[in-house]
């Protein structure tokens, strides 16, 4: 049986809707206008997007700031109250258990969202499995509150604007990678972040499970006559892969390093212990073998995932981790896991491996489209 | 348009349209409708020869890449050019936009196929 989000009854009737399995959710990959129509809402006005899926897991105590610090490689002890920090979260080894999003309300009180599929594997690890809960008797109290919440992702150049008319100039206050409480949304209170995951001005509305229907039908019927559409699975993984944003199980897992995927910026080794700082500083020093960077077809073709990748000279030197079409870019592209050092410059070619043939691509810069 | 009550199907979605000894091949409405946006199309290459049931092909949605399996047996003698360039084709006219077609070196494979009334049924079933 598969898992459904609080706004399934809401949109499982809605015409055109394609329904998939995702991770074990029963989620929509696309509404009636289809991904590309969703892709360029989001790139030009706005879309809005179901993620309830995603796991809430929060941390409170006196140990707090000190525990989430040791968990993630970004400096949480740098936060300010209703700041929001994105980092990966690593094991000993320096693989990535998730890579998520930390919320503080304050040093004793933080809200971690972490990716759907991992929700489970990452209480586990945050409760029980990590050394620093192992070794000491003064943790703070971990919750998983997943399933109480519901959350709301308004994305796009044009959803500042339609927040702000429909929540008033309060809107304007919430600054990138900050967070407020207790914003009225259709007569519930919610949590609304400017974040997101498409590269676009946007914000991540969190509610309680039981008032995502009204917050959701509030924010579409206000904006729907003018082009707002719903969006789906597909479209938020076209836009995130436009901007070059890192999907867990893709370009991130416990076998890719976040040095190896270029998330260096998120990674503080000059900071205090944190898990897998060891390794990741040896790592460091001792070369990091691989890179991720982006590419896009020469030849005709569509790199997907696992797919091999070559130098000119014929050798293996990485694989695909994630391809599709830049909708914006009209153009094929590509992000490759490959072996760092090799003098690869952008521009330079690179051999794909399709269906047993060869096609040349070449290095790009990332993001692949920026908004302007 | 071209009316889907006059091809022959297959379970895995390709229709094909018999004219004298060639079977023109495509997908079916509801294959399309699957896949959403088709964003490339392998245009496969001119005499390359291949066995029924065989992968010819895969077009490529913003999604996935899908494979396309011969209906019969025979030599691929024509391929249609328009859909490296608007490959959008297939999702609005998809009895019309052919992806290749085989001089068939065995006819009497047709008869293993499926009539439209026939592959609606396995649609329903797969559902």
């Amino acid at each position: 049986m598969l898992k459904k989000t609080p706004l399934y009854d809401v949109y499982k009737d809605y015409k055109g809707v394609k329904l998939i399995d995702f991770g074990g959710w029963e989620l929509p990959v696309n509404f009636e206008n289809g991904i590309i129509d969703e892709h360029l809402a989001v790139r030009k006005n706005a879309g809005l997007f179901d993620v309830s899926h995603m796991g809430e897991i929060t941390v409170e105590g006196p140990t707090s700031e000190e525990f989430v610090n040791w968990l993630v490689t970004n400096d949480v002890k740098k936060m300010d109250d209703y700041q929001c920090l994105y980092s990966p979260m690593c094991y000993p080894h320096g693989g990535v258990v998730d890579d998520l999003m930390v919320y503080r309300y304050s040093p004793d009180s933080y809200l971690l969202v972490v990716n759907a599929a991992n929700t489970d594997k990452d209480f586990k690890w945050i409760t029980e499995e990590n050394e620093w809960i192992k070794n000491r008797n003064d943790a703070p109290t971990i919750k998983n509150v997943s399933a109480d919440y519901a959350q709301i992702a308004l994305q796009g150049p044009k959803a500042n604007g339609y927040l702000r008319e429909m929540v008033g100039p309060v809107v304007d206050e919430i600054k990138f990678f900050r967070f407020k409480d207790s914003i009225e949304i259709g007569g519930q209170s919610c949590i609304v972040s400017r974040t997101g995951y498409t590269g676009e001005d946007g914000f991540e509305i969190y509610c309680d499970s039981s008032a995502a229907a009204k917050v959701w039908n509030t924010v579409l019927d206000h904006t729907k006559d003018r082009g707002v559409l719903p969006c789906g699975l597909g479209a938020r993984d076209t836009l995130r892969f436009e901007s070059k944003l890192p999907l867990y199980g893709h370009e991130l897992t416990q076998d890719i390093t976040p040095l190896e995927a270029n998330l260096s910026a998120f990674v503080k080794l000059e900071t205090e212990d944190f898990c897998g700082k060891d390794a990741l500083v040896k790592q460091k020093e001792s070369g990091v073998p691989r890179s991720l960077r982006g590419c896009e077809m020469i030849d005709r073709g569509v790199p997907r995932e696992h797919y091999k990748v070559f130098s000119t000279e014929g050798d293996e030197i990485g694989y695909v981790t994630s391809g599709s079409k830049s909708i914006m870019l009209d153009k094929f592209c590509g992000l490759v896991l490959i072996k760092r050092g090799i003098g690869l410059k952008i521009g330079d070619e690179i051999e794909i491996e399709m269906n047993k043939k060869r096609k040349r691509a070449k290095l790009v810069k990332t993001p692949f489209y920026k908004q302007t | 348009m071209a009316s889907p009550e006059k091809l022959k199907f297959q379970k895995s979605h390709e229709w094909t349209r018999v004219e004298g000894s060639i079977a023109y091949v495509g997908i079916s409405d509801h294959a399309q409708e699957e896949l959403g946006d088709i964003v490339f199309v392998e245009i496969p290459e001119v005499d390359d020869e291949f066995e029924a049931g065989e992968e010819v092909t895969n077009i490529e949605s913003v999604k996935a890449a899908s494979p396309i399996y011969a209906p019969v047996s025979g030599k691929v003698v024509k391929v249609n050019q328009e859909l490296e360039e608007a490959p959008e084709l297939i999702n609005q006219k998809p009895y019309e936009a052919f992806i290749f077609a085989i001089e068939m070196t065995d006819p009497s494979e047709l008869d293993k196929l499926l009539s439209y009334e026939e592959y609606q049924k396995s649609i329903e079933e797969e559902e």
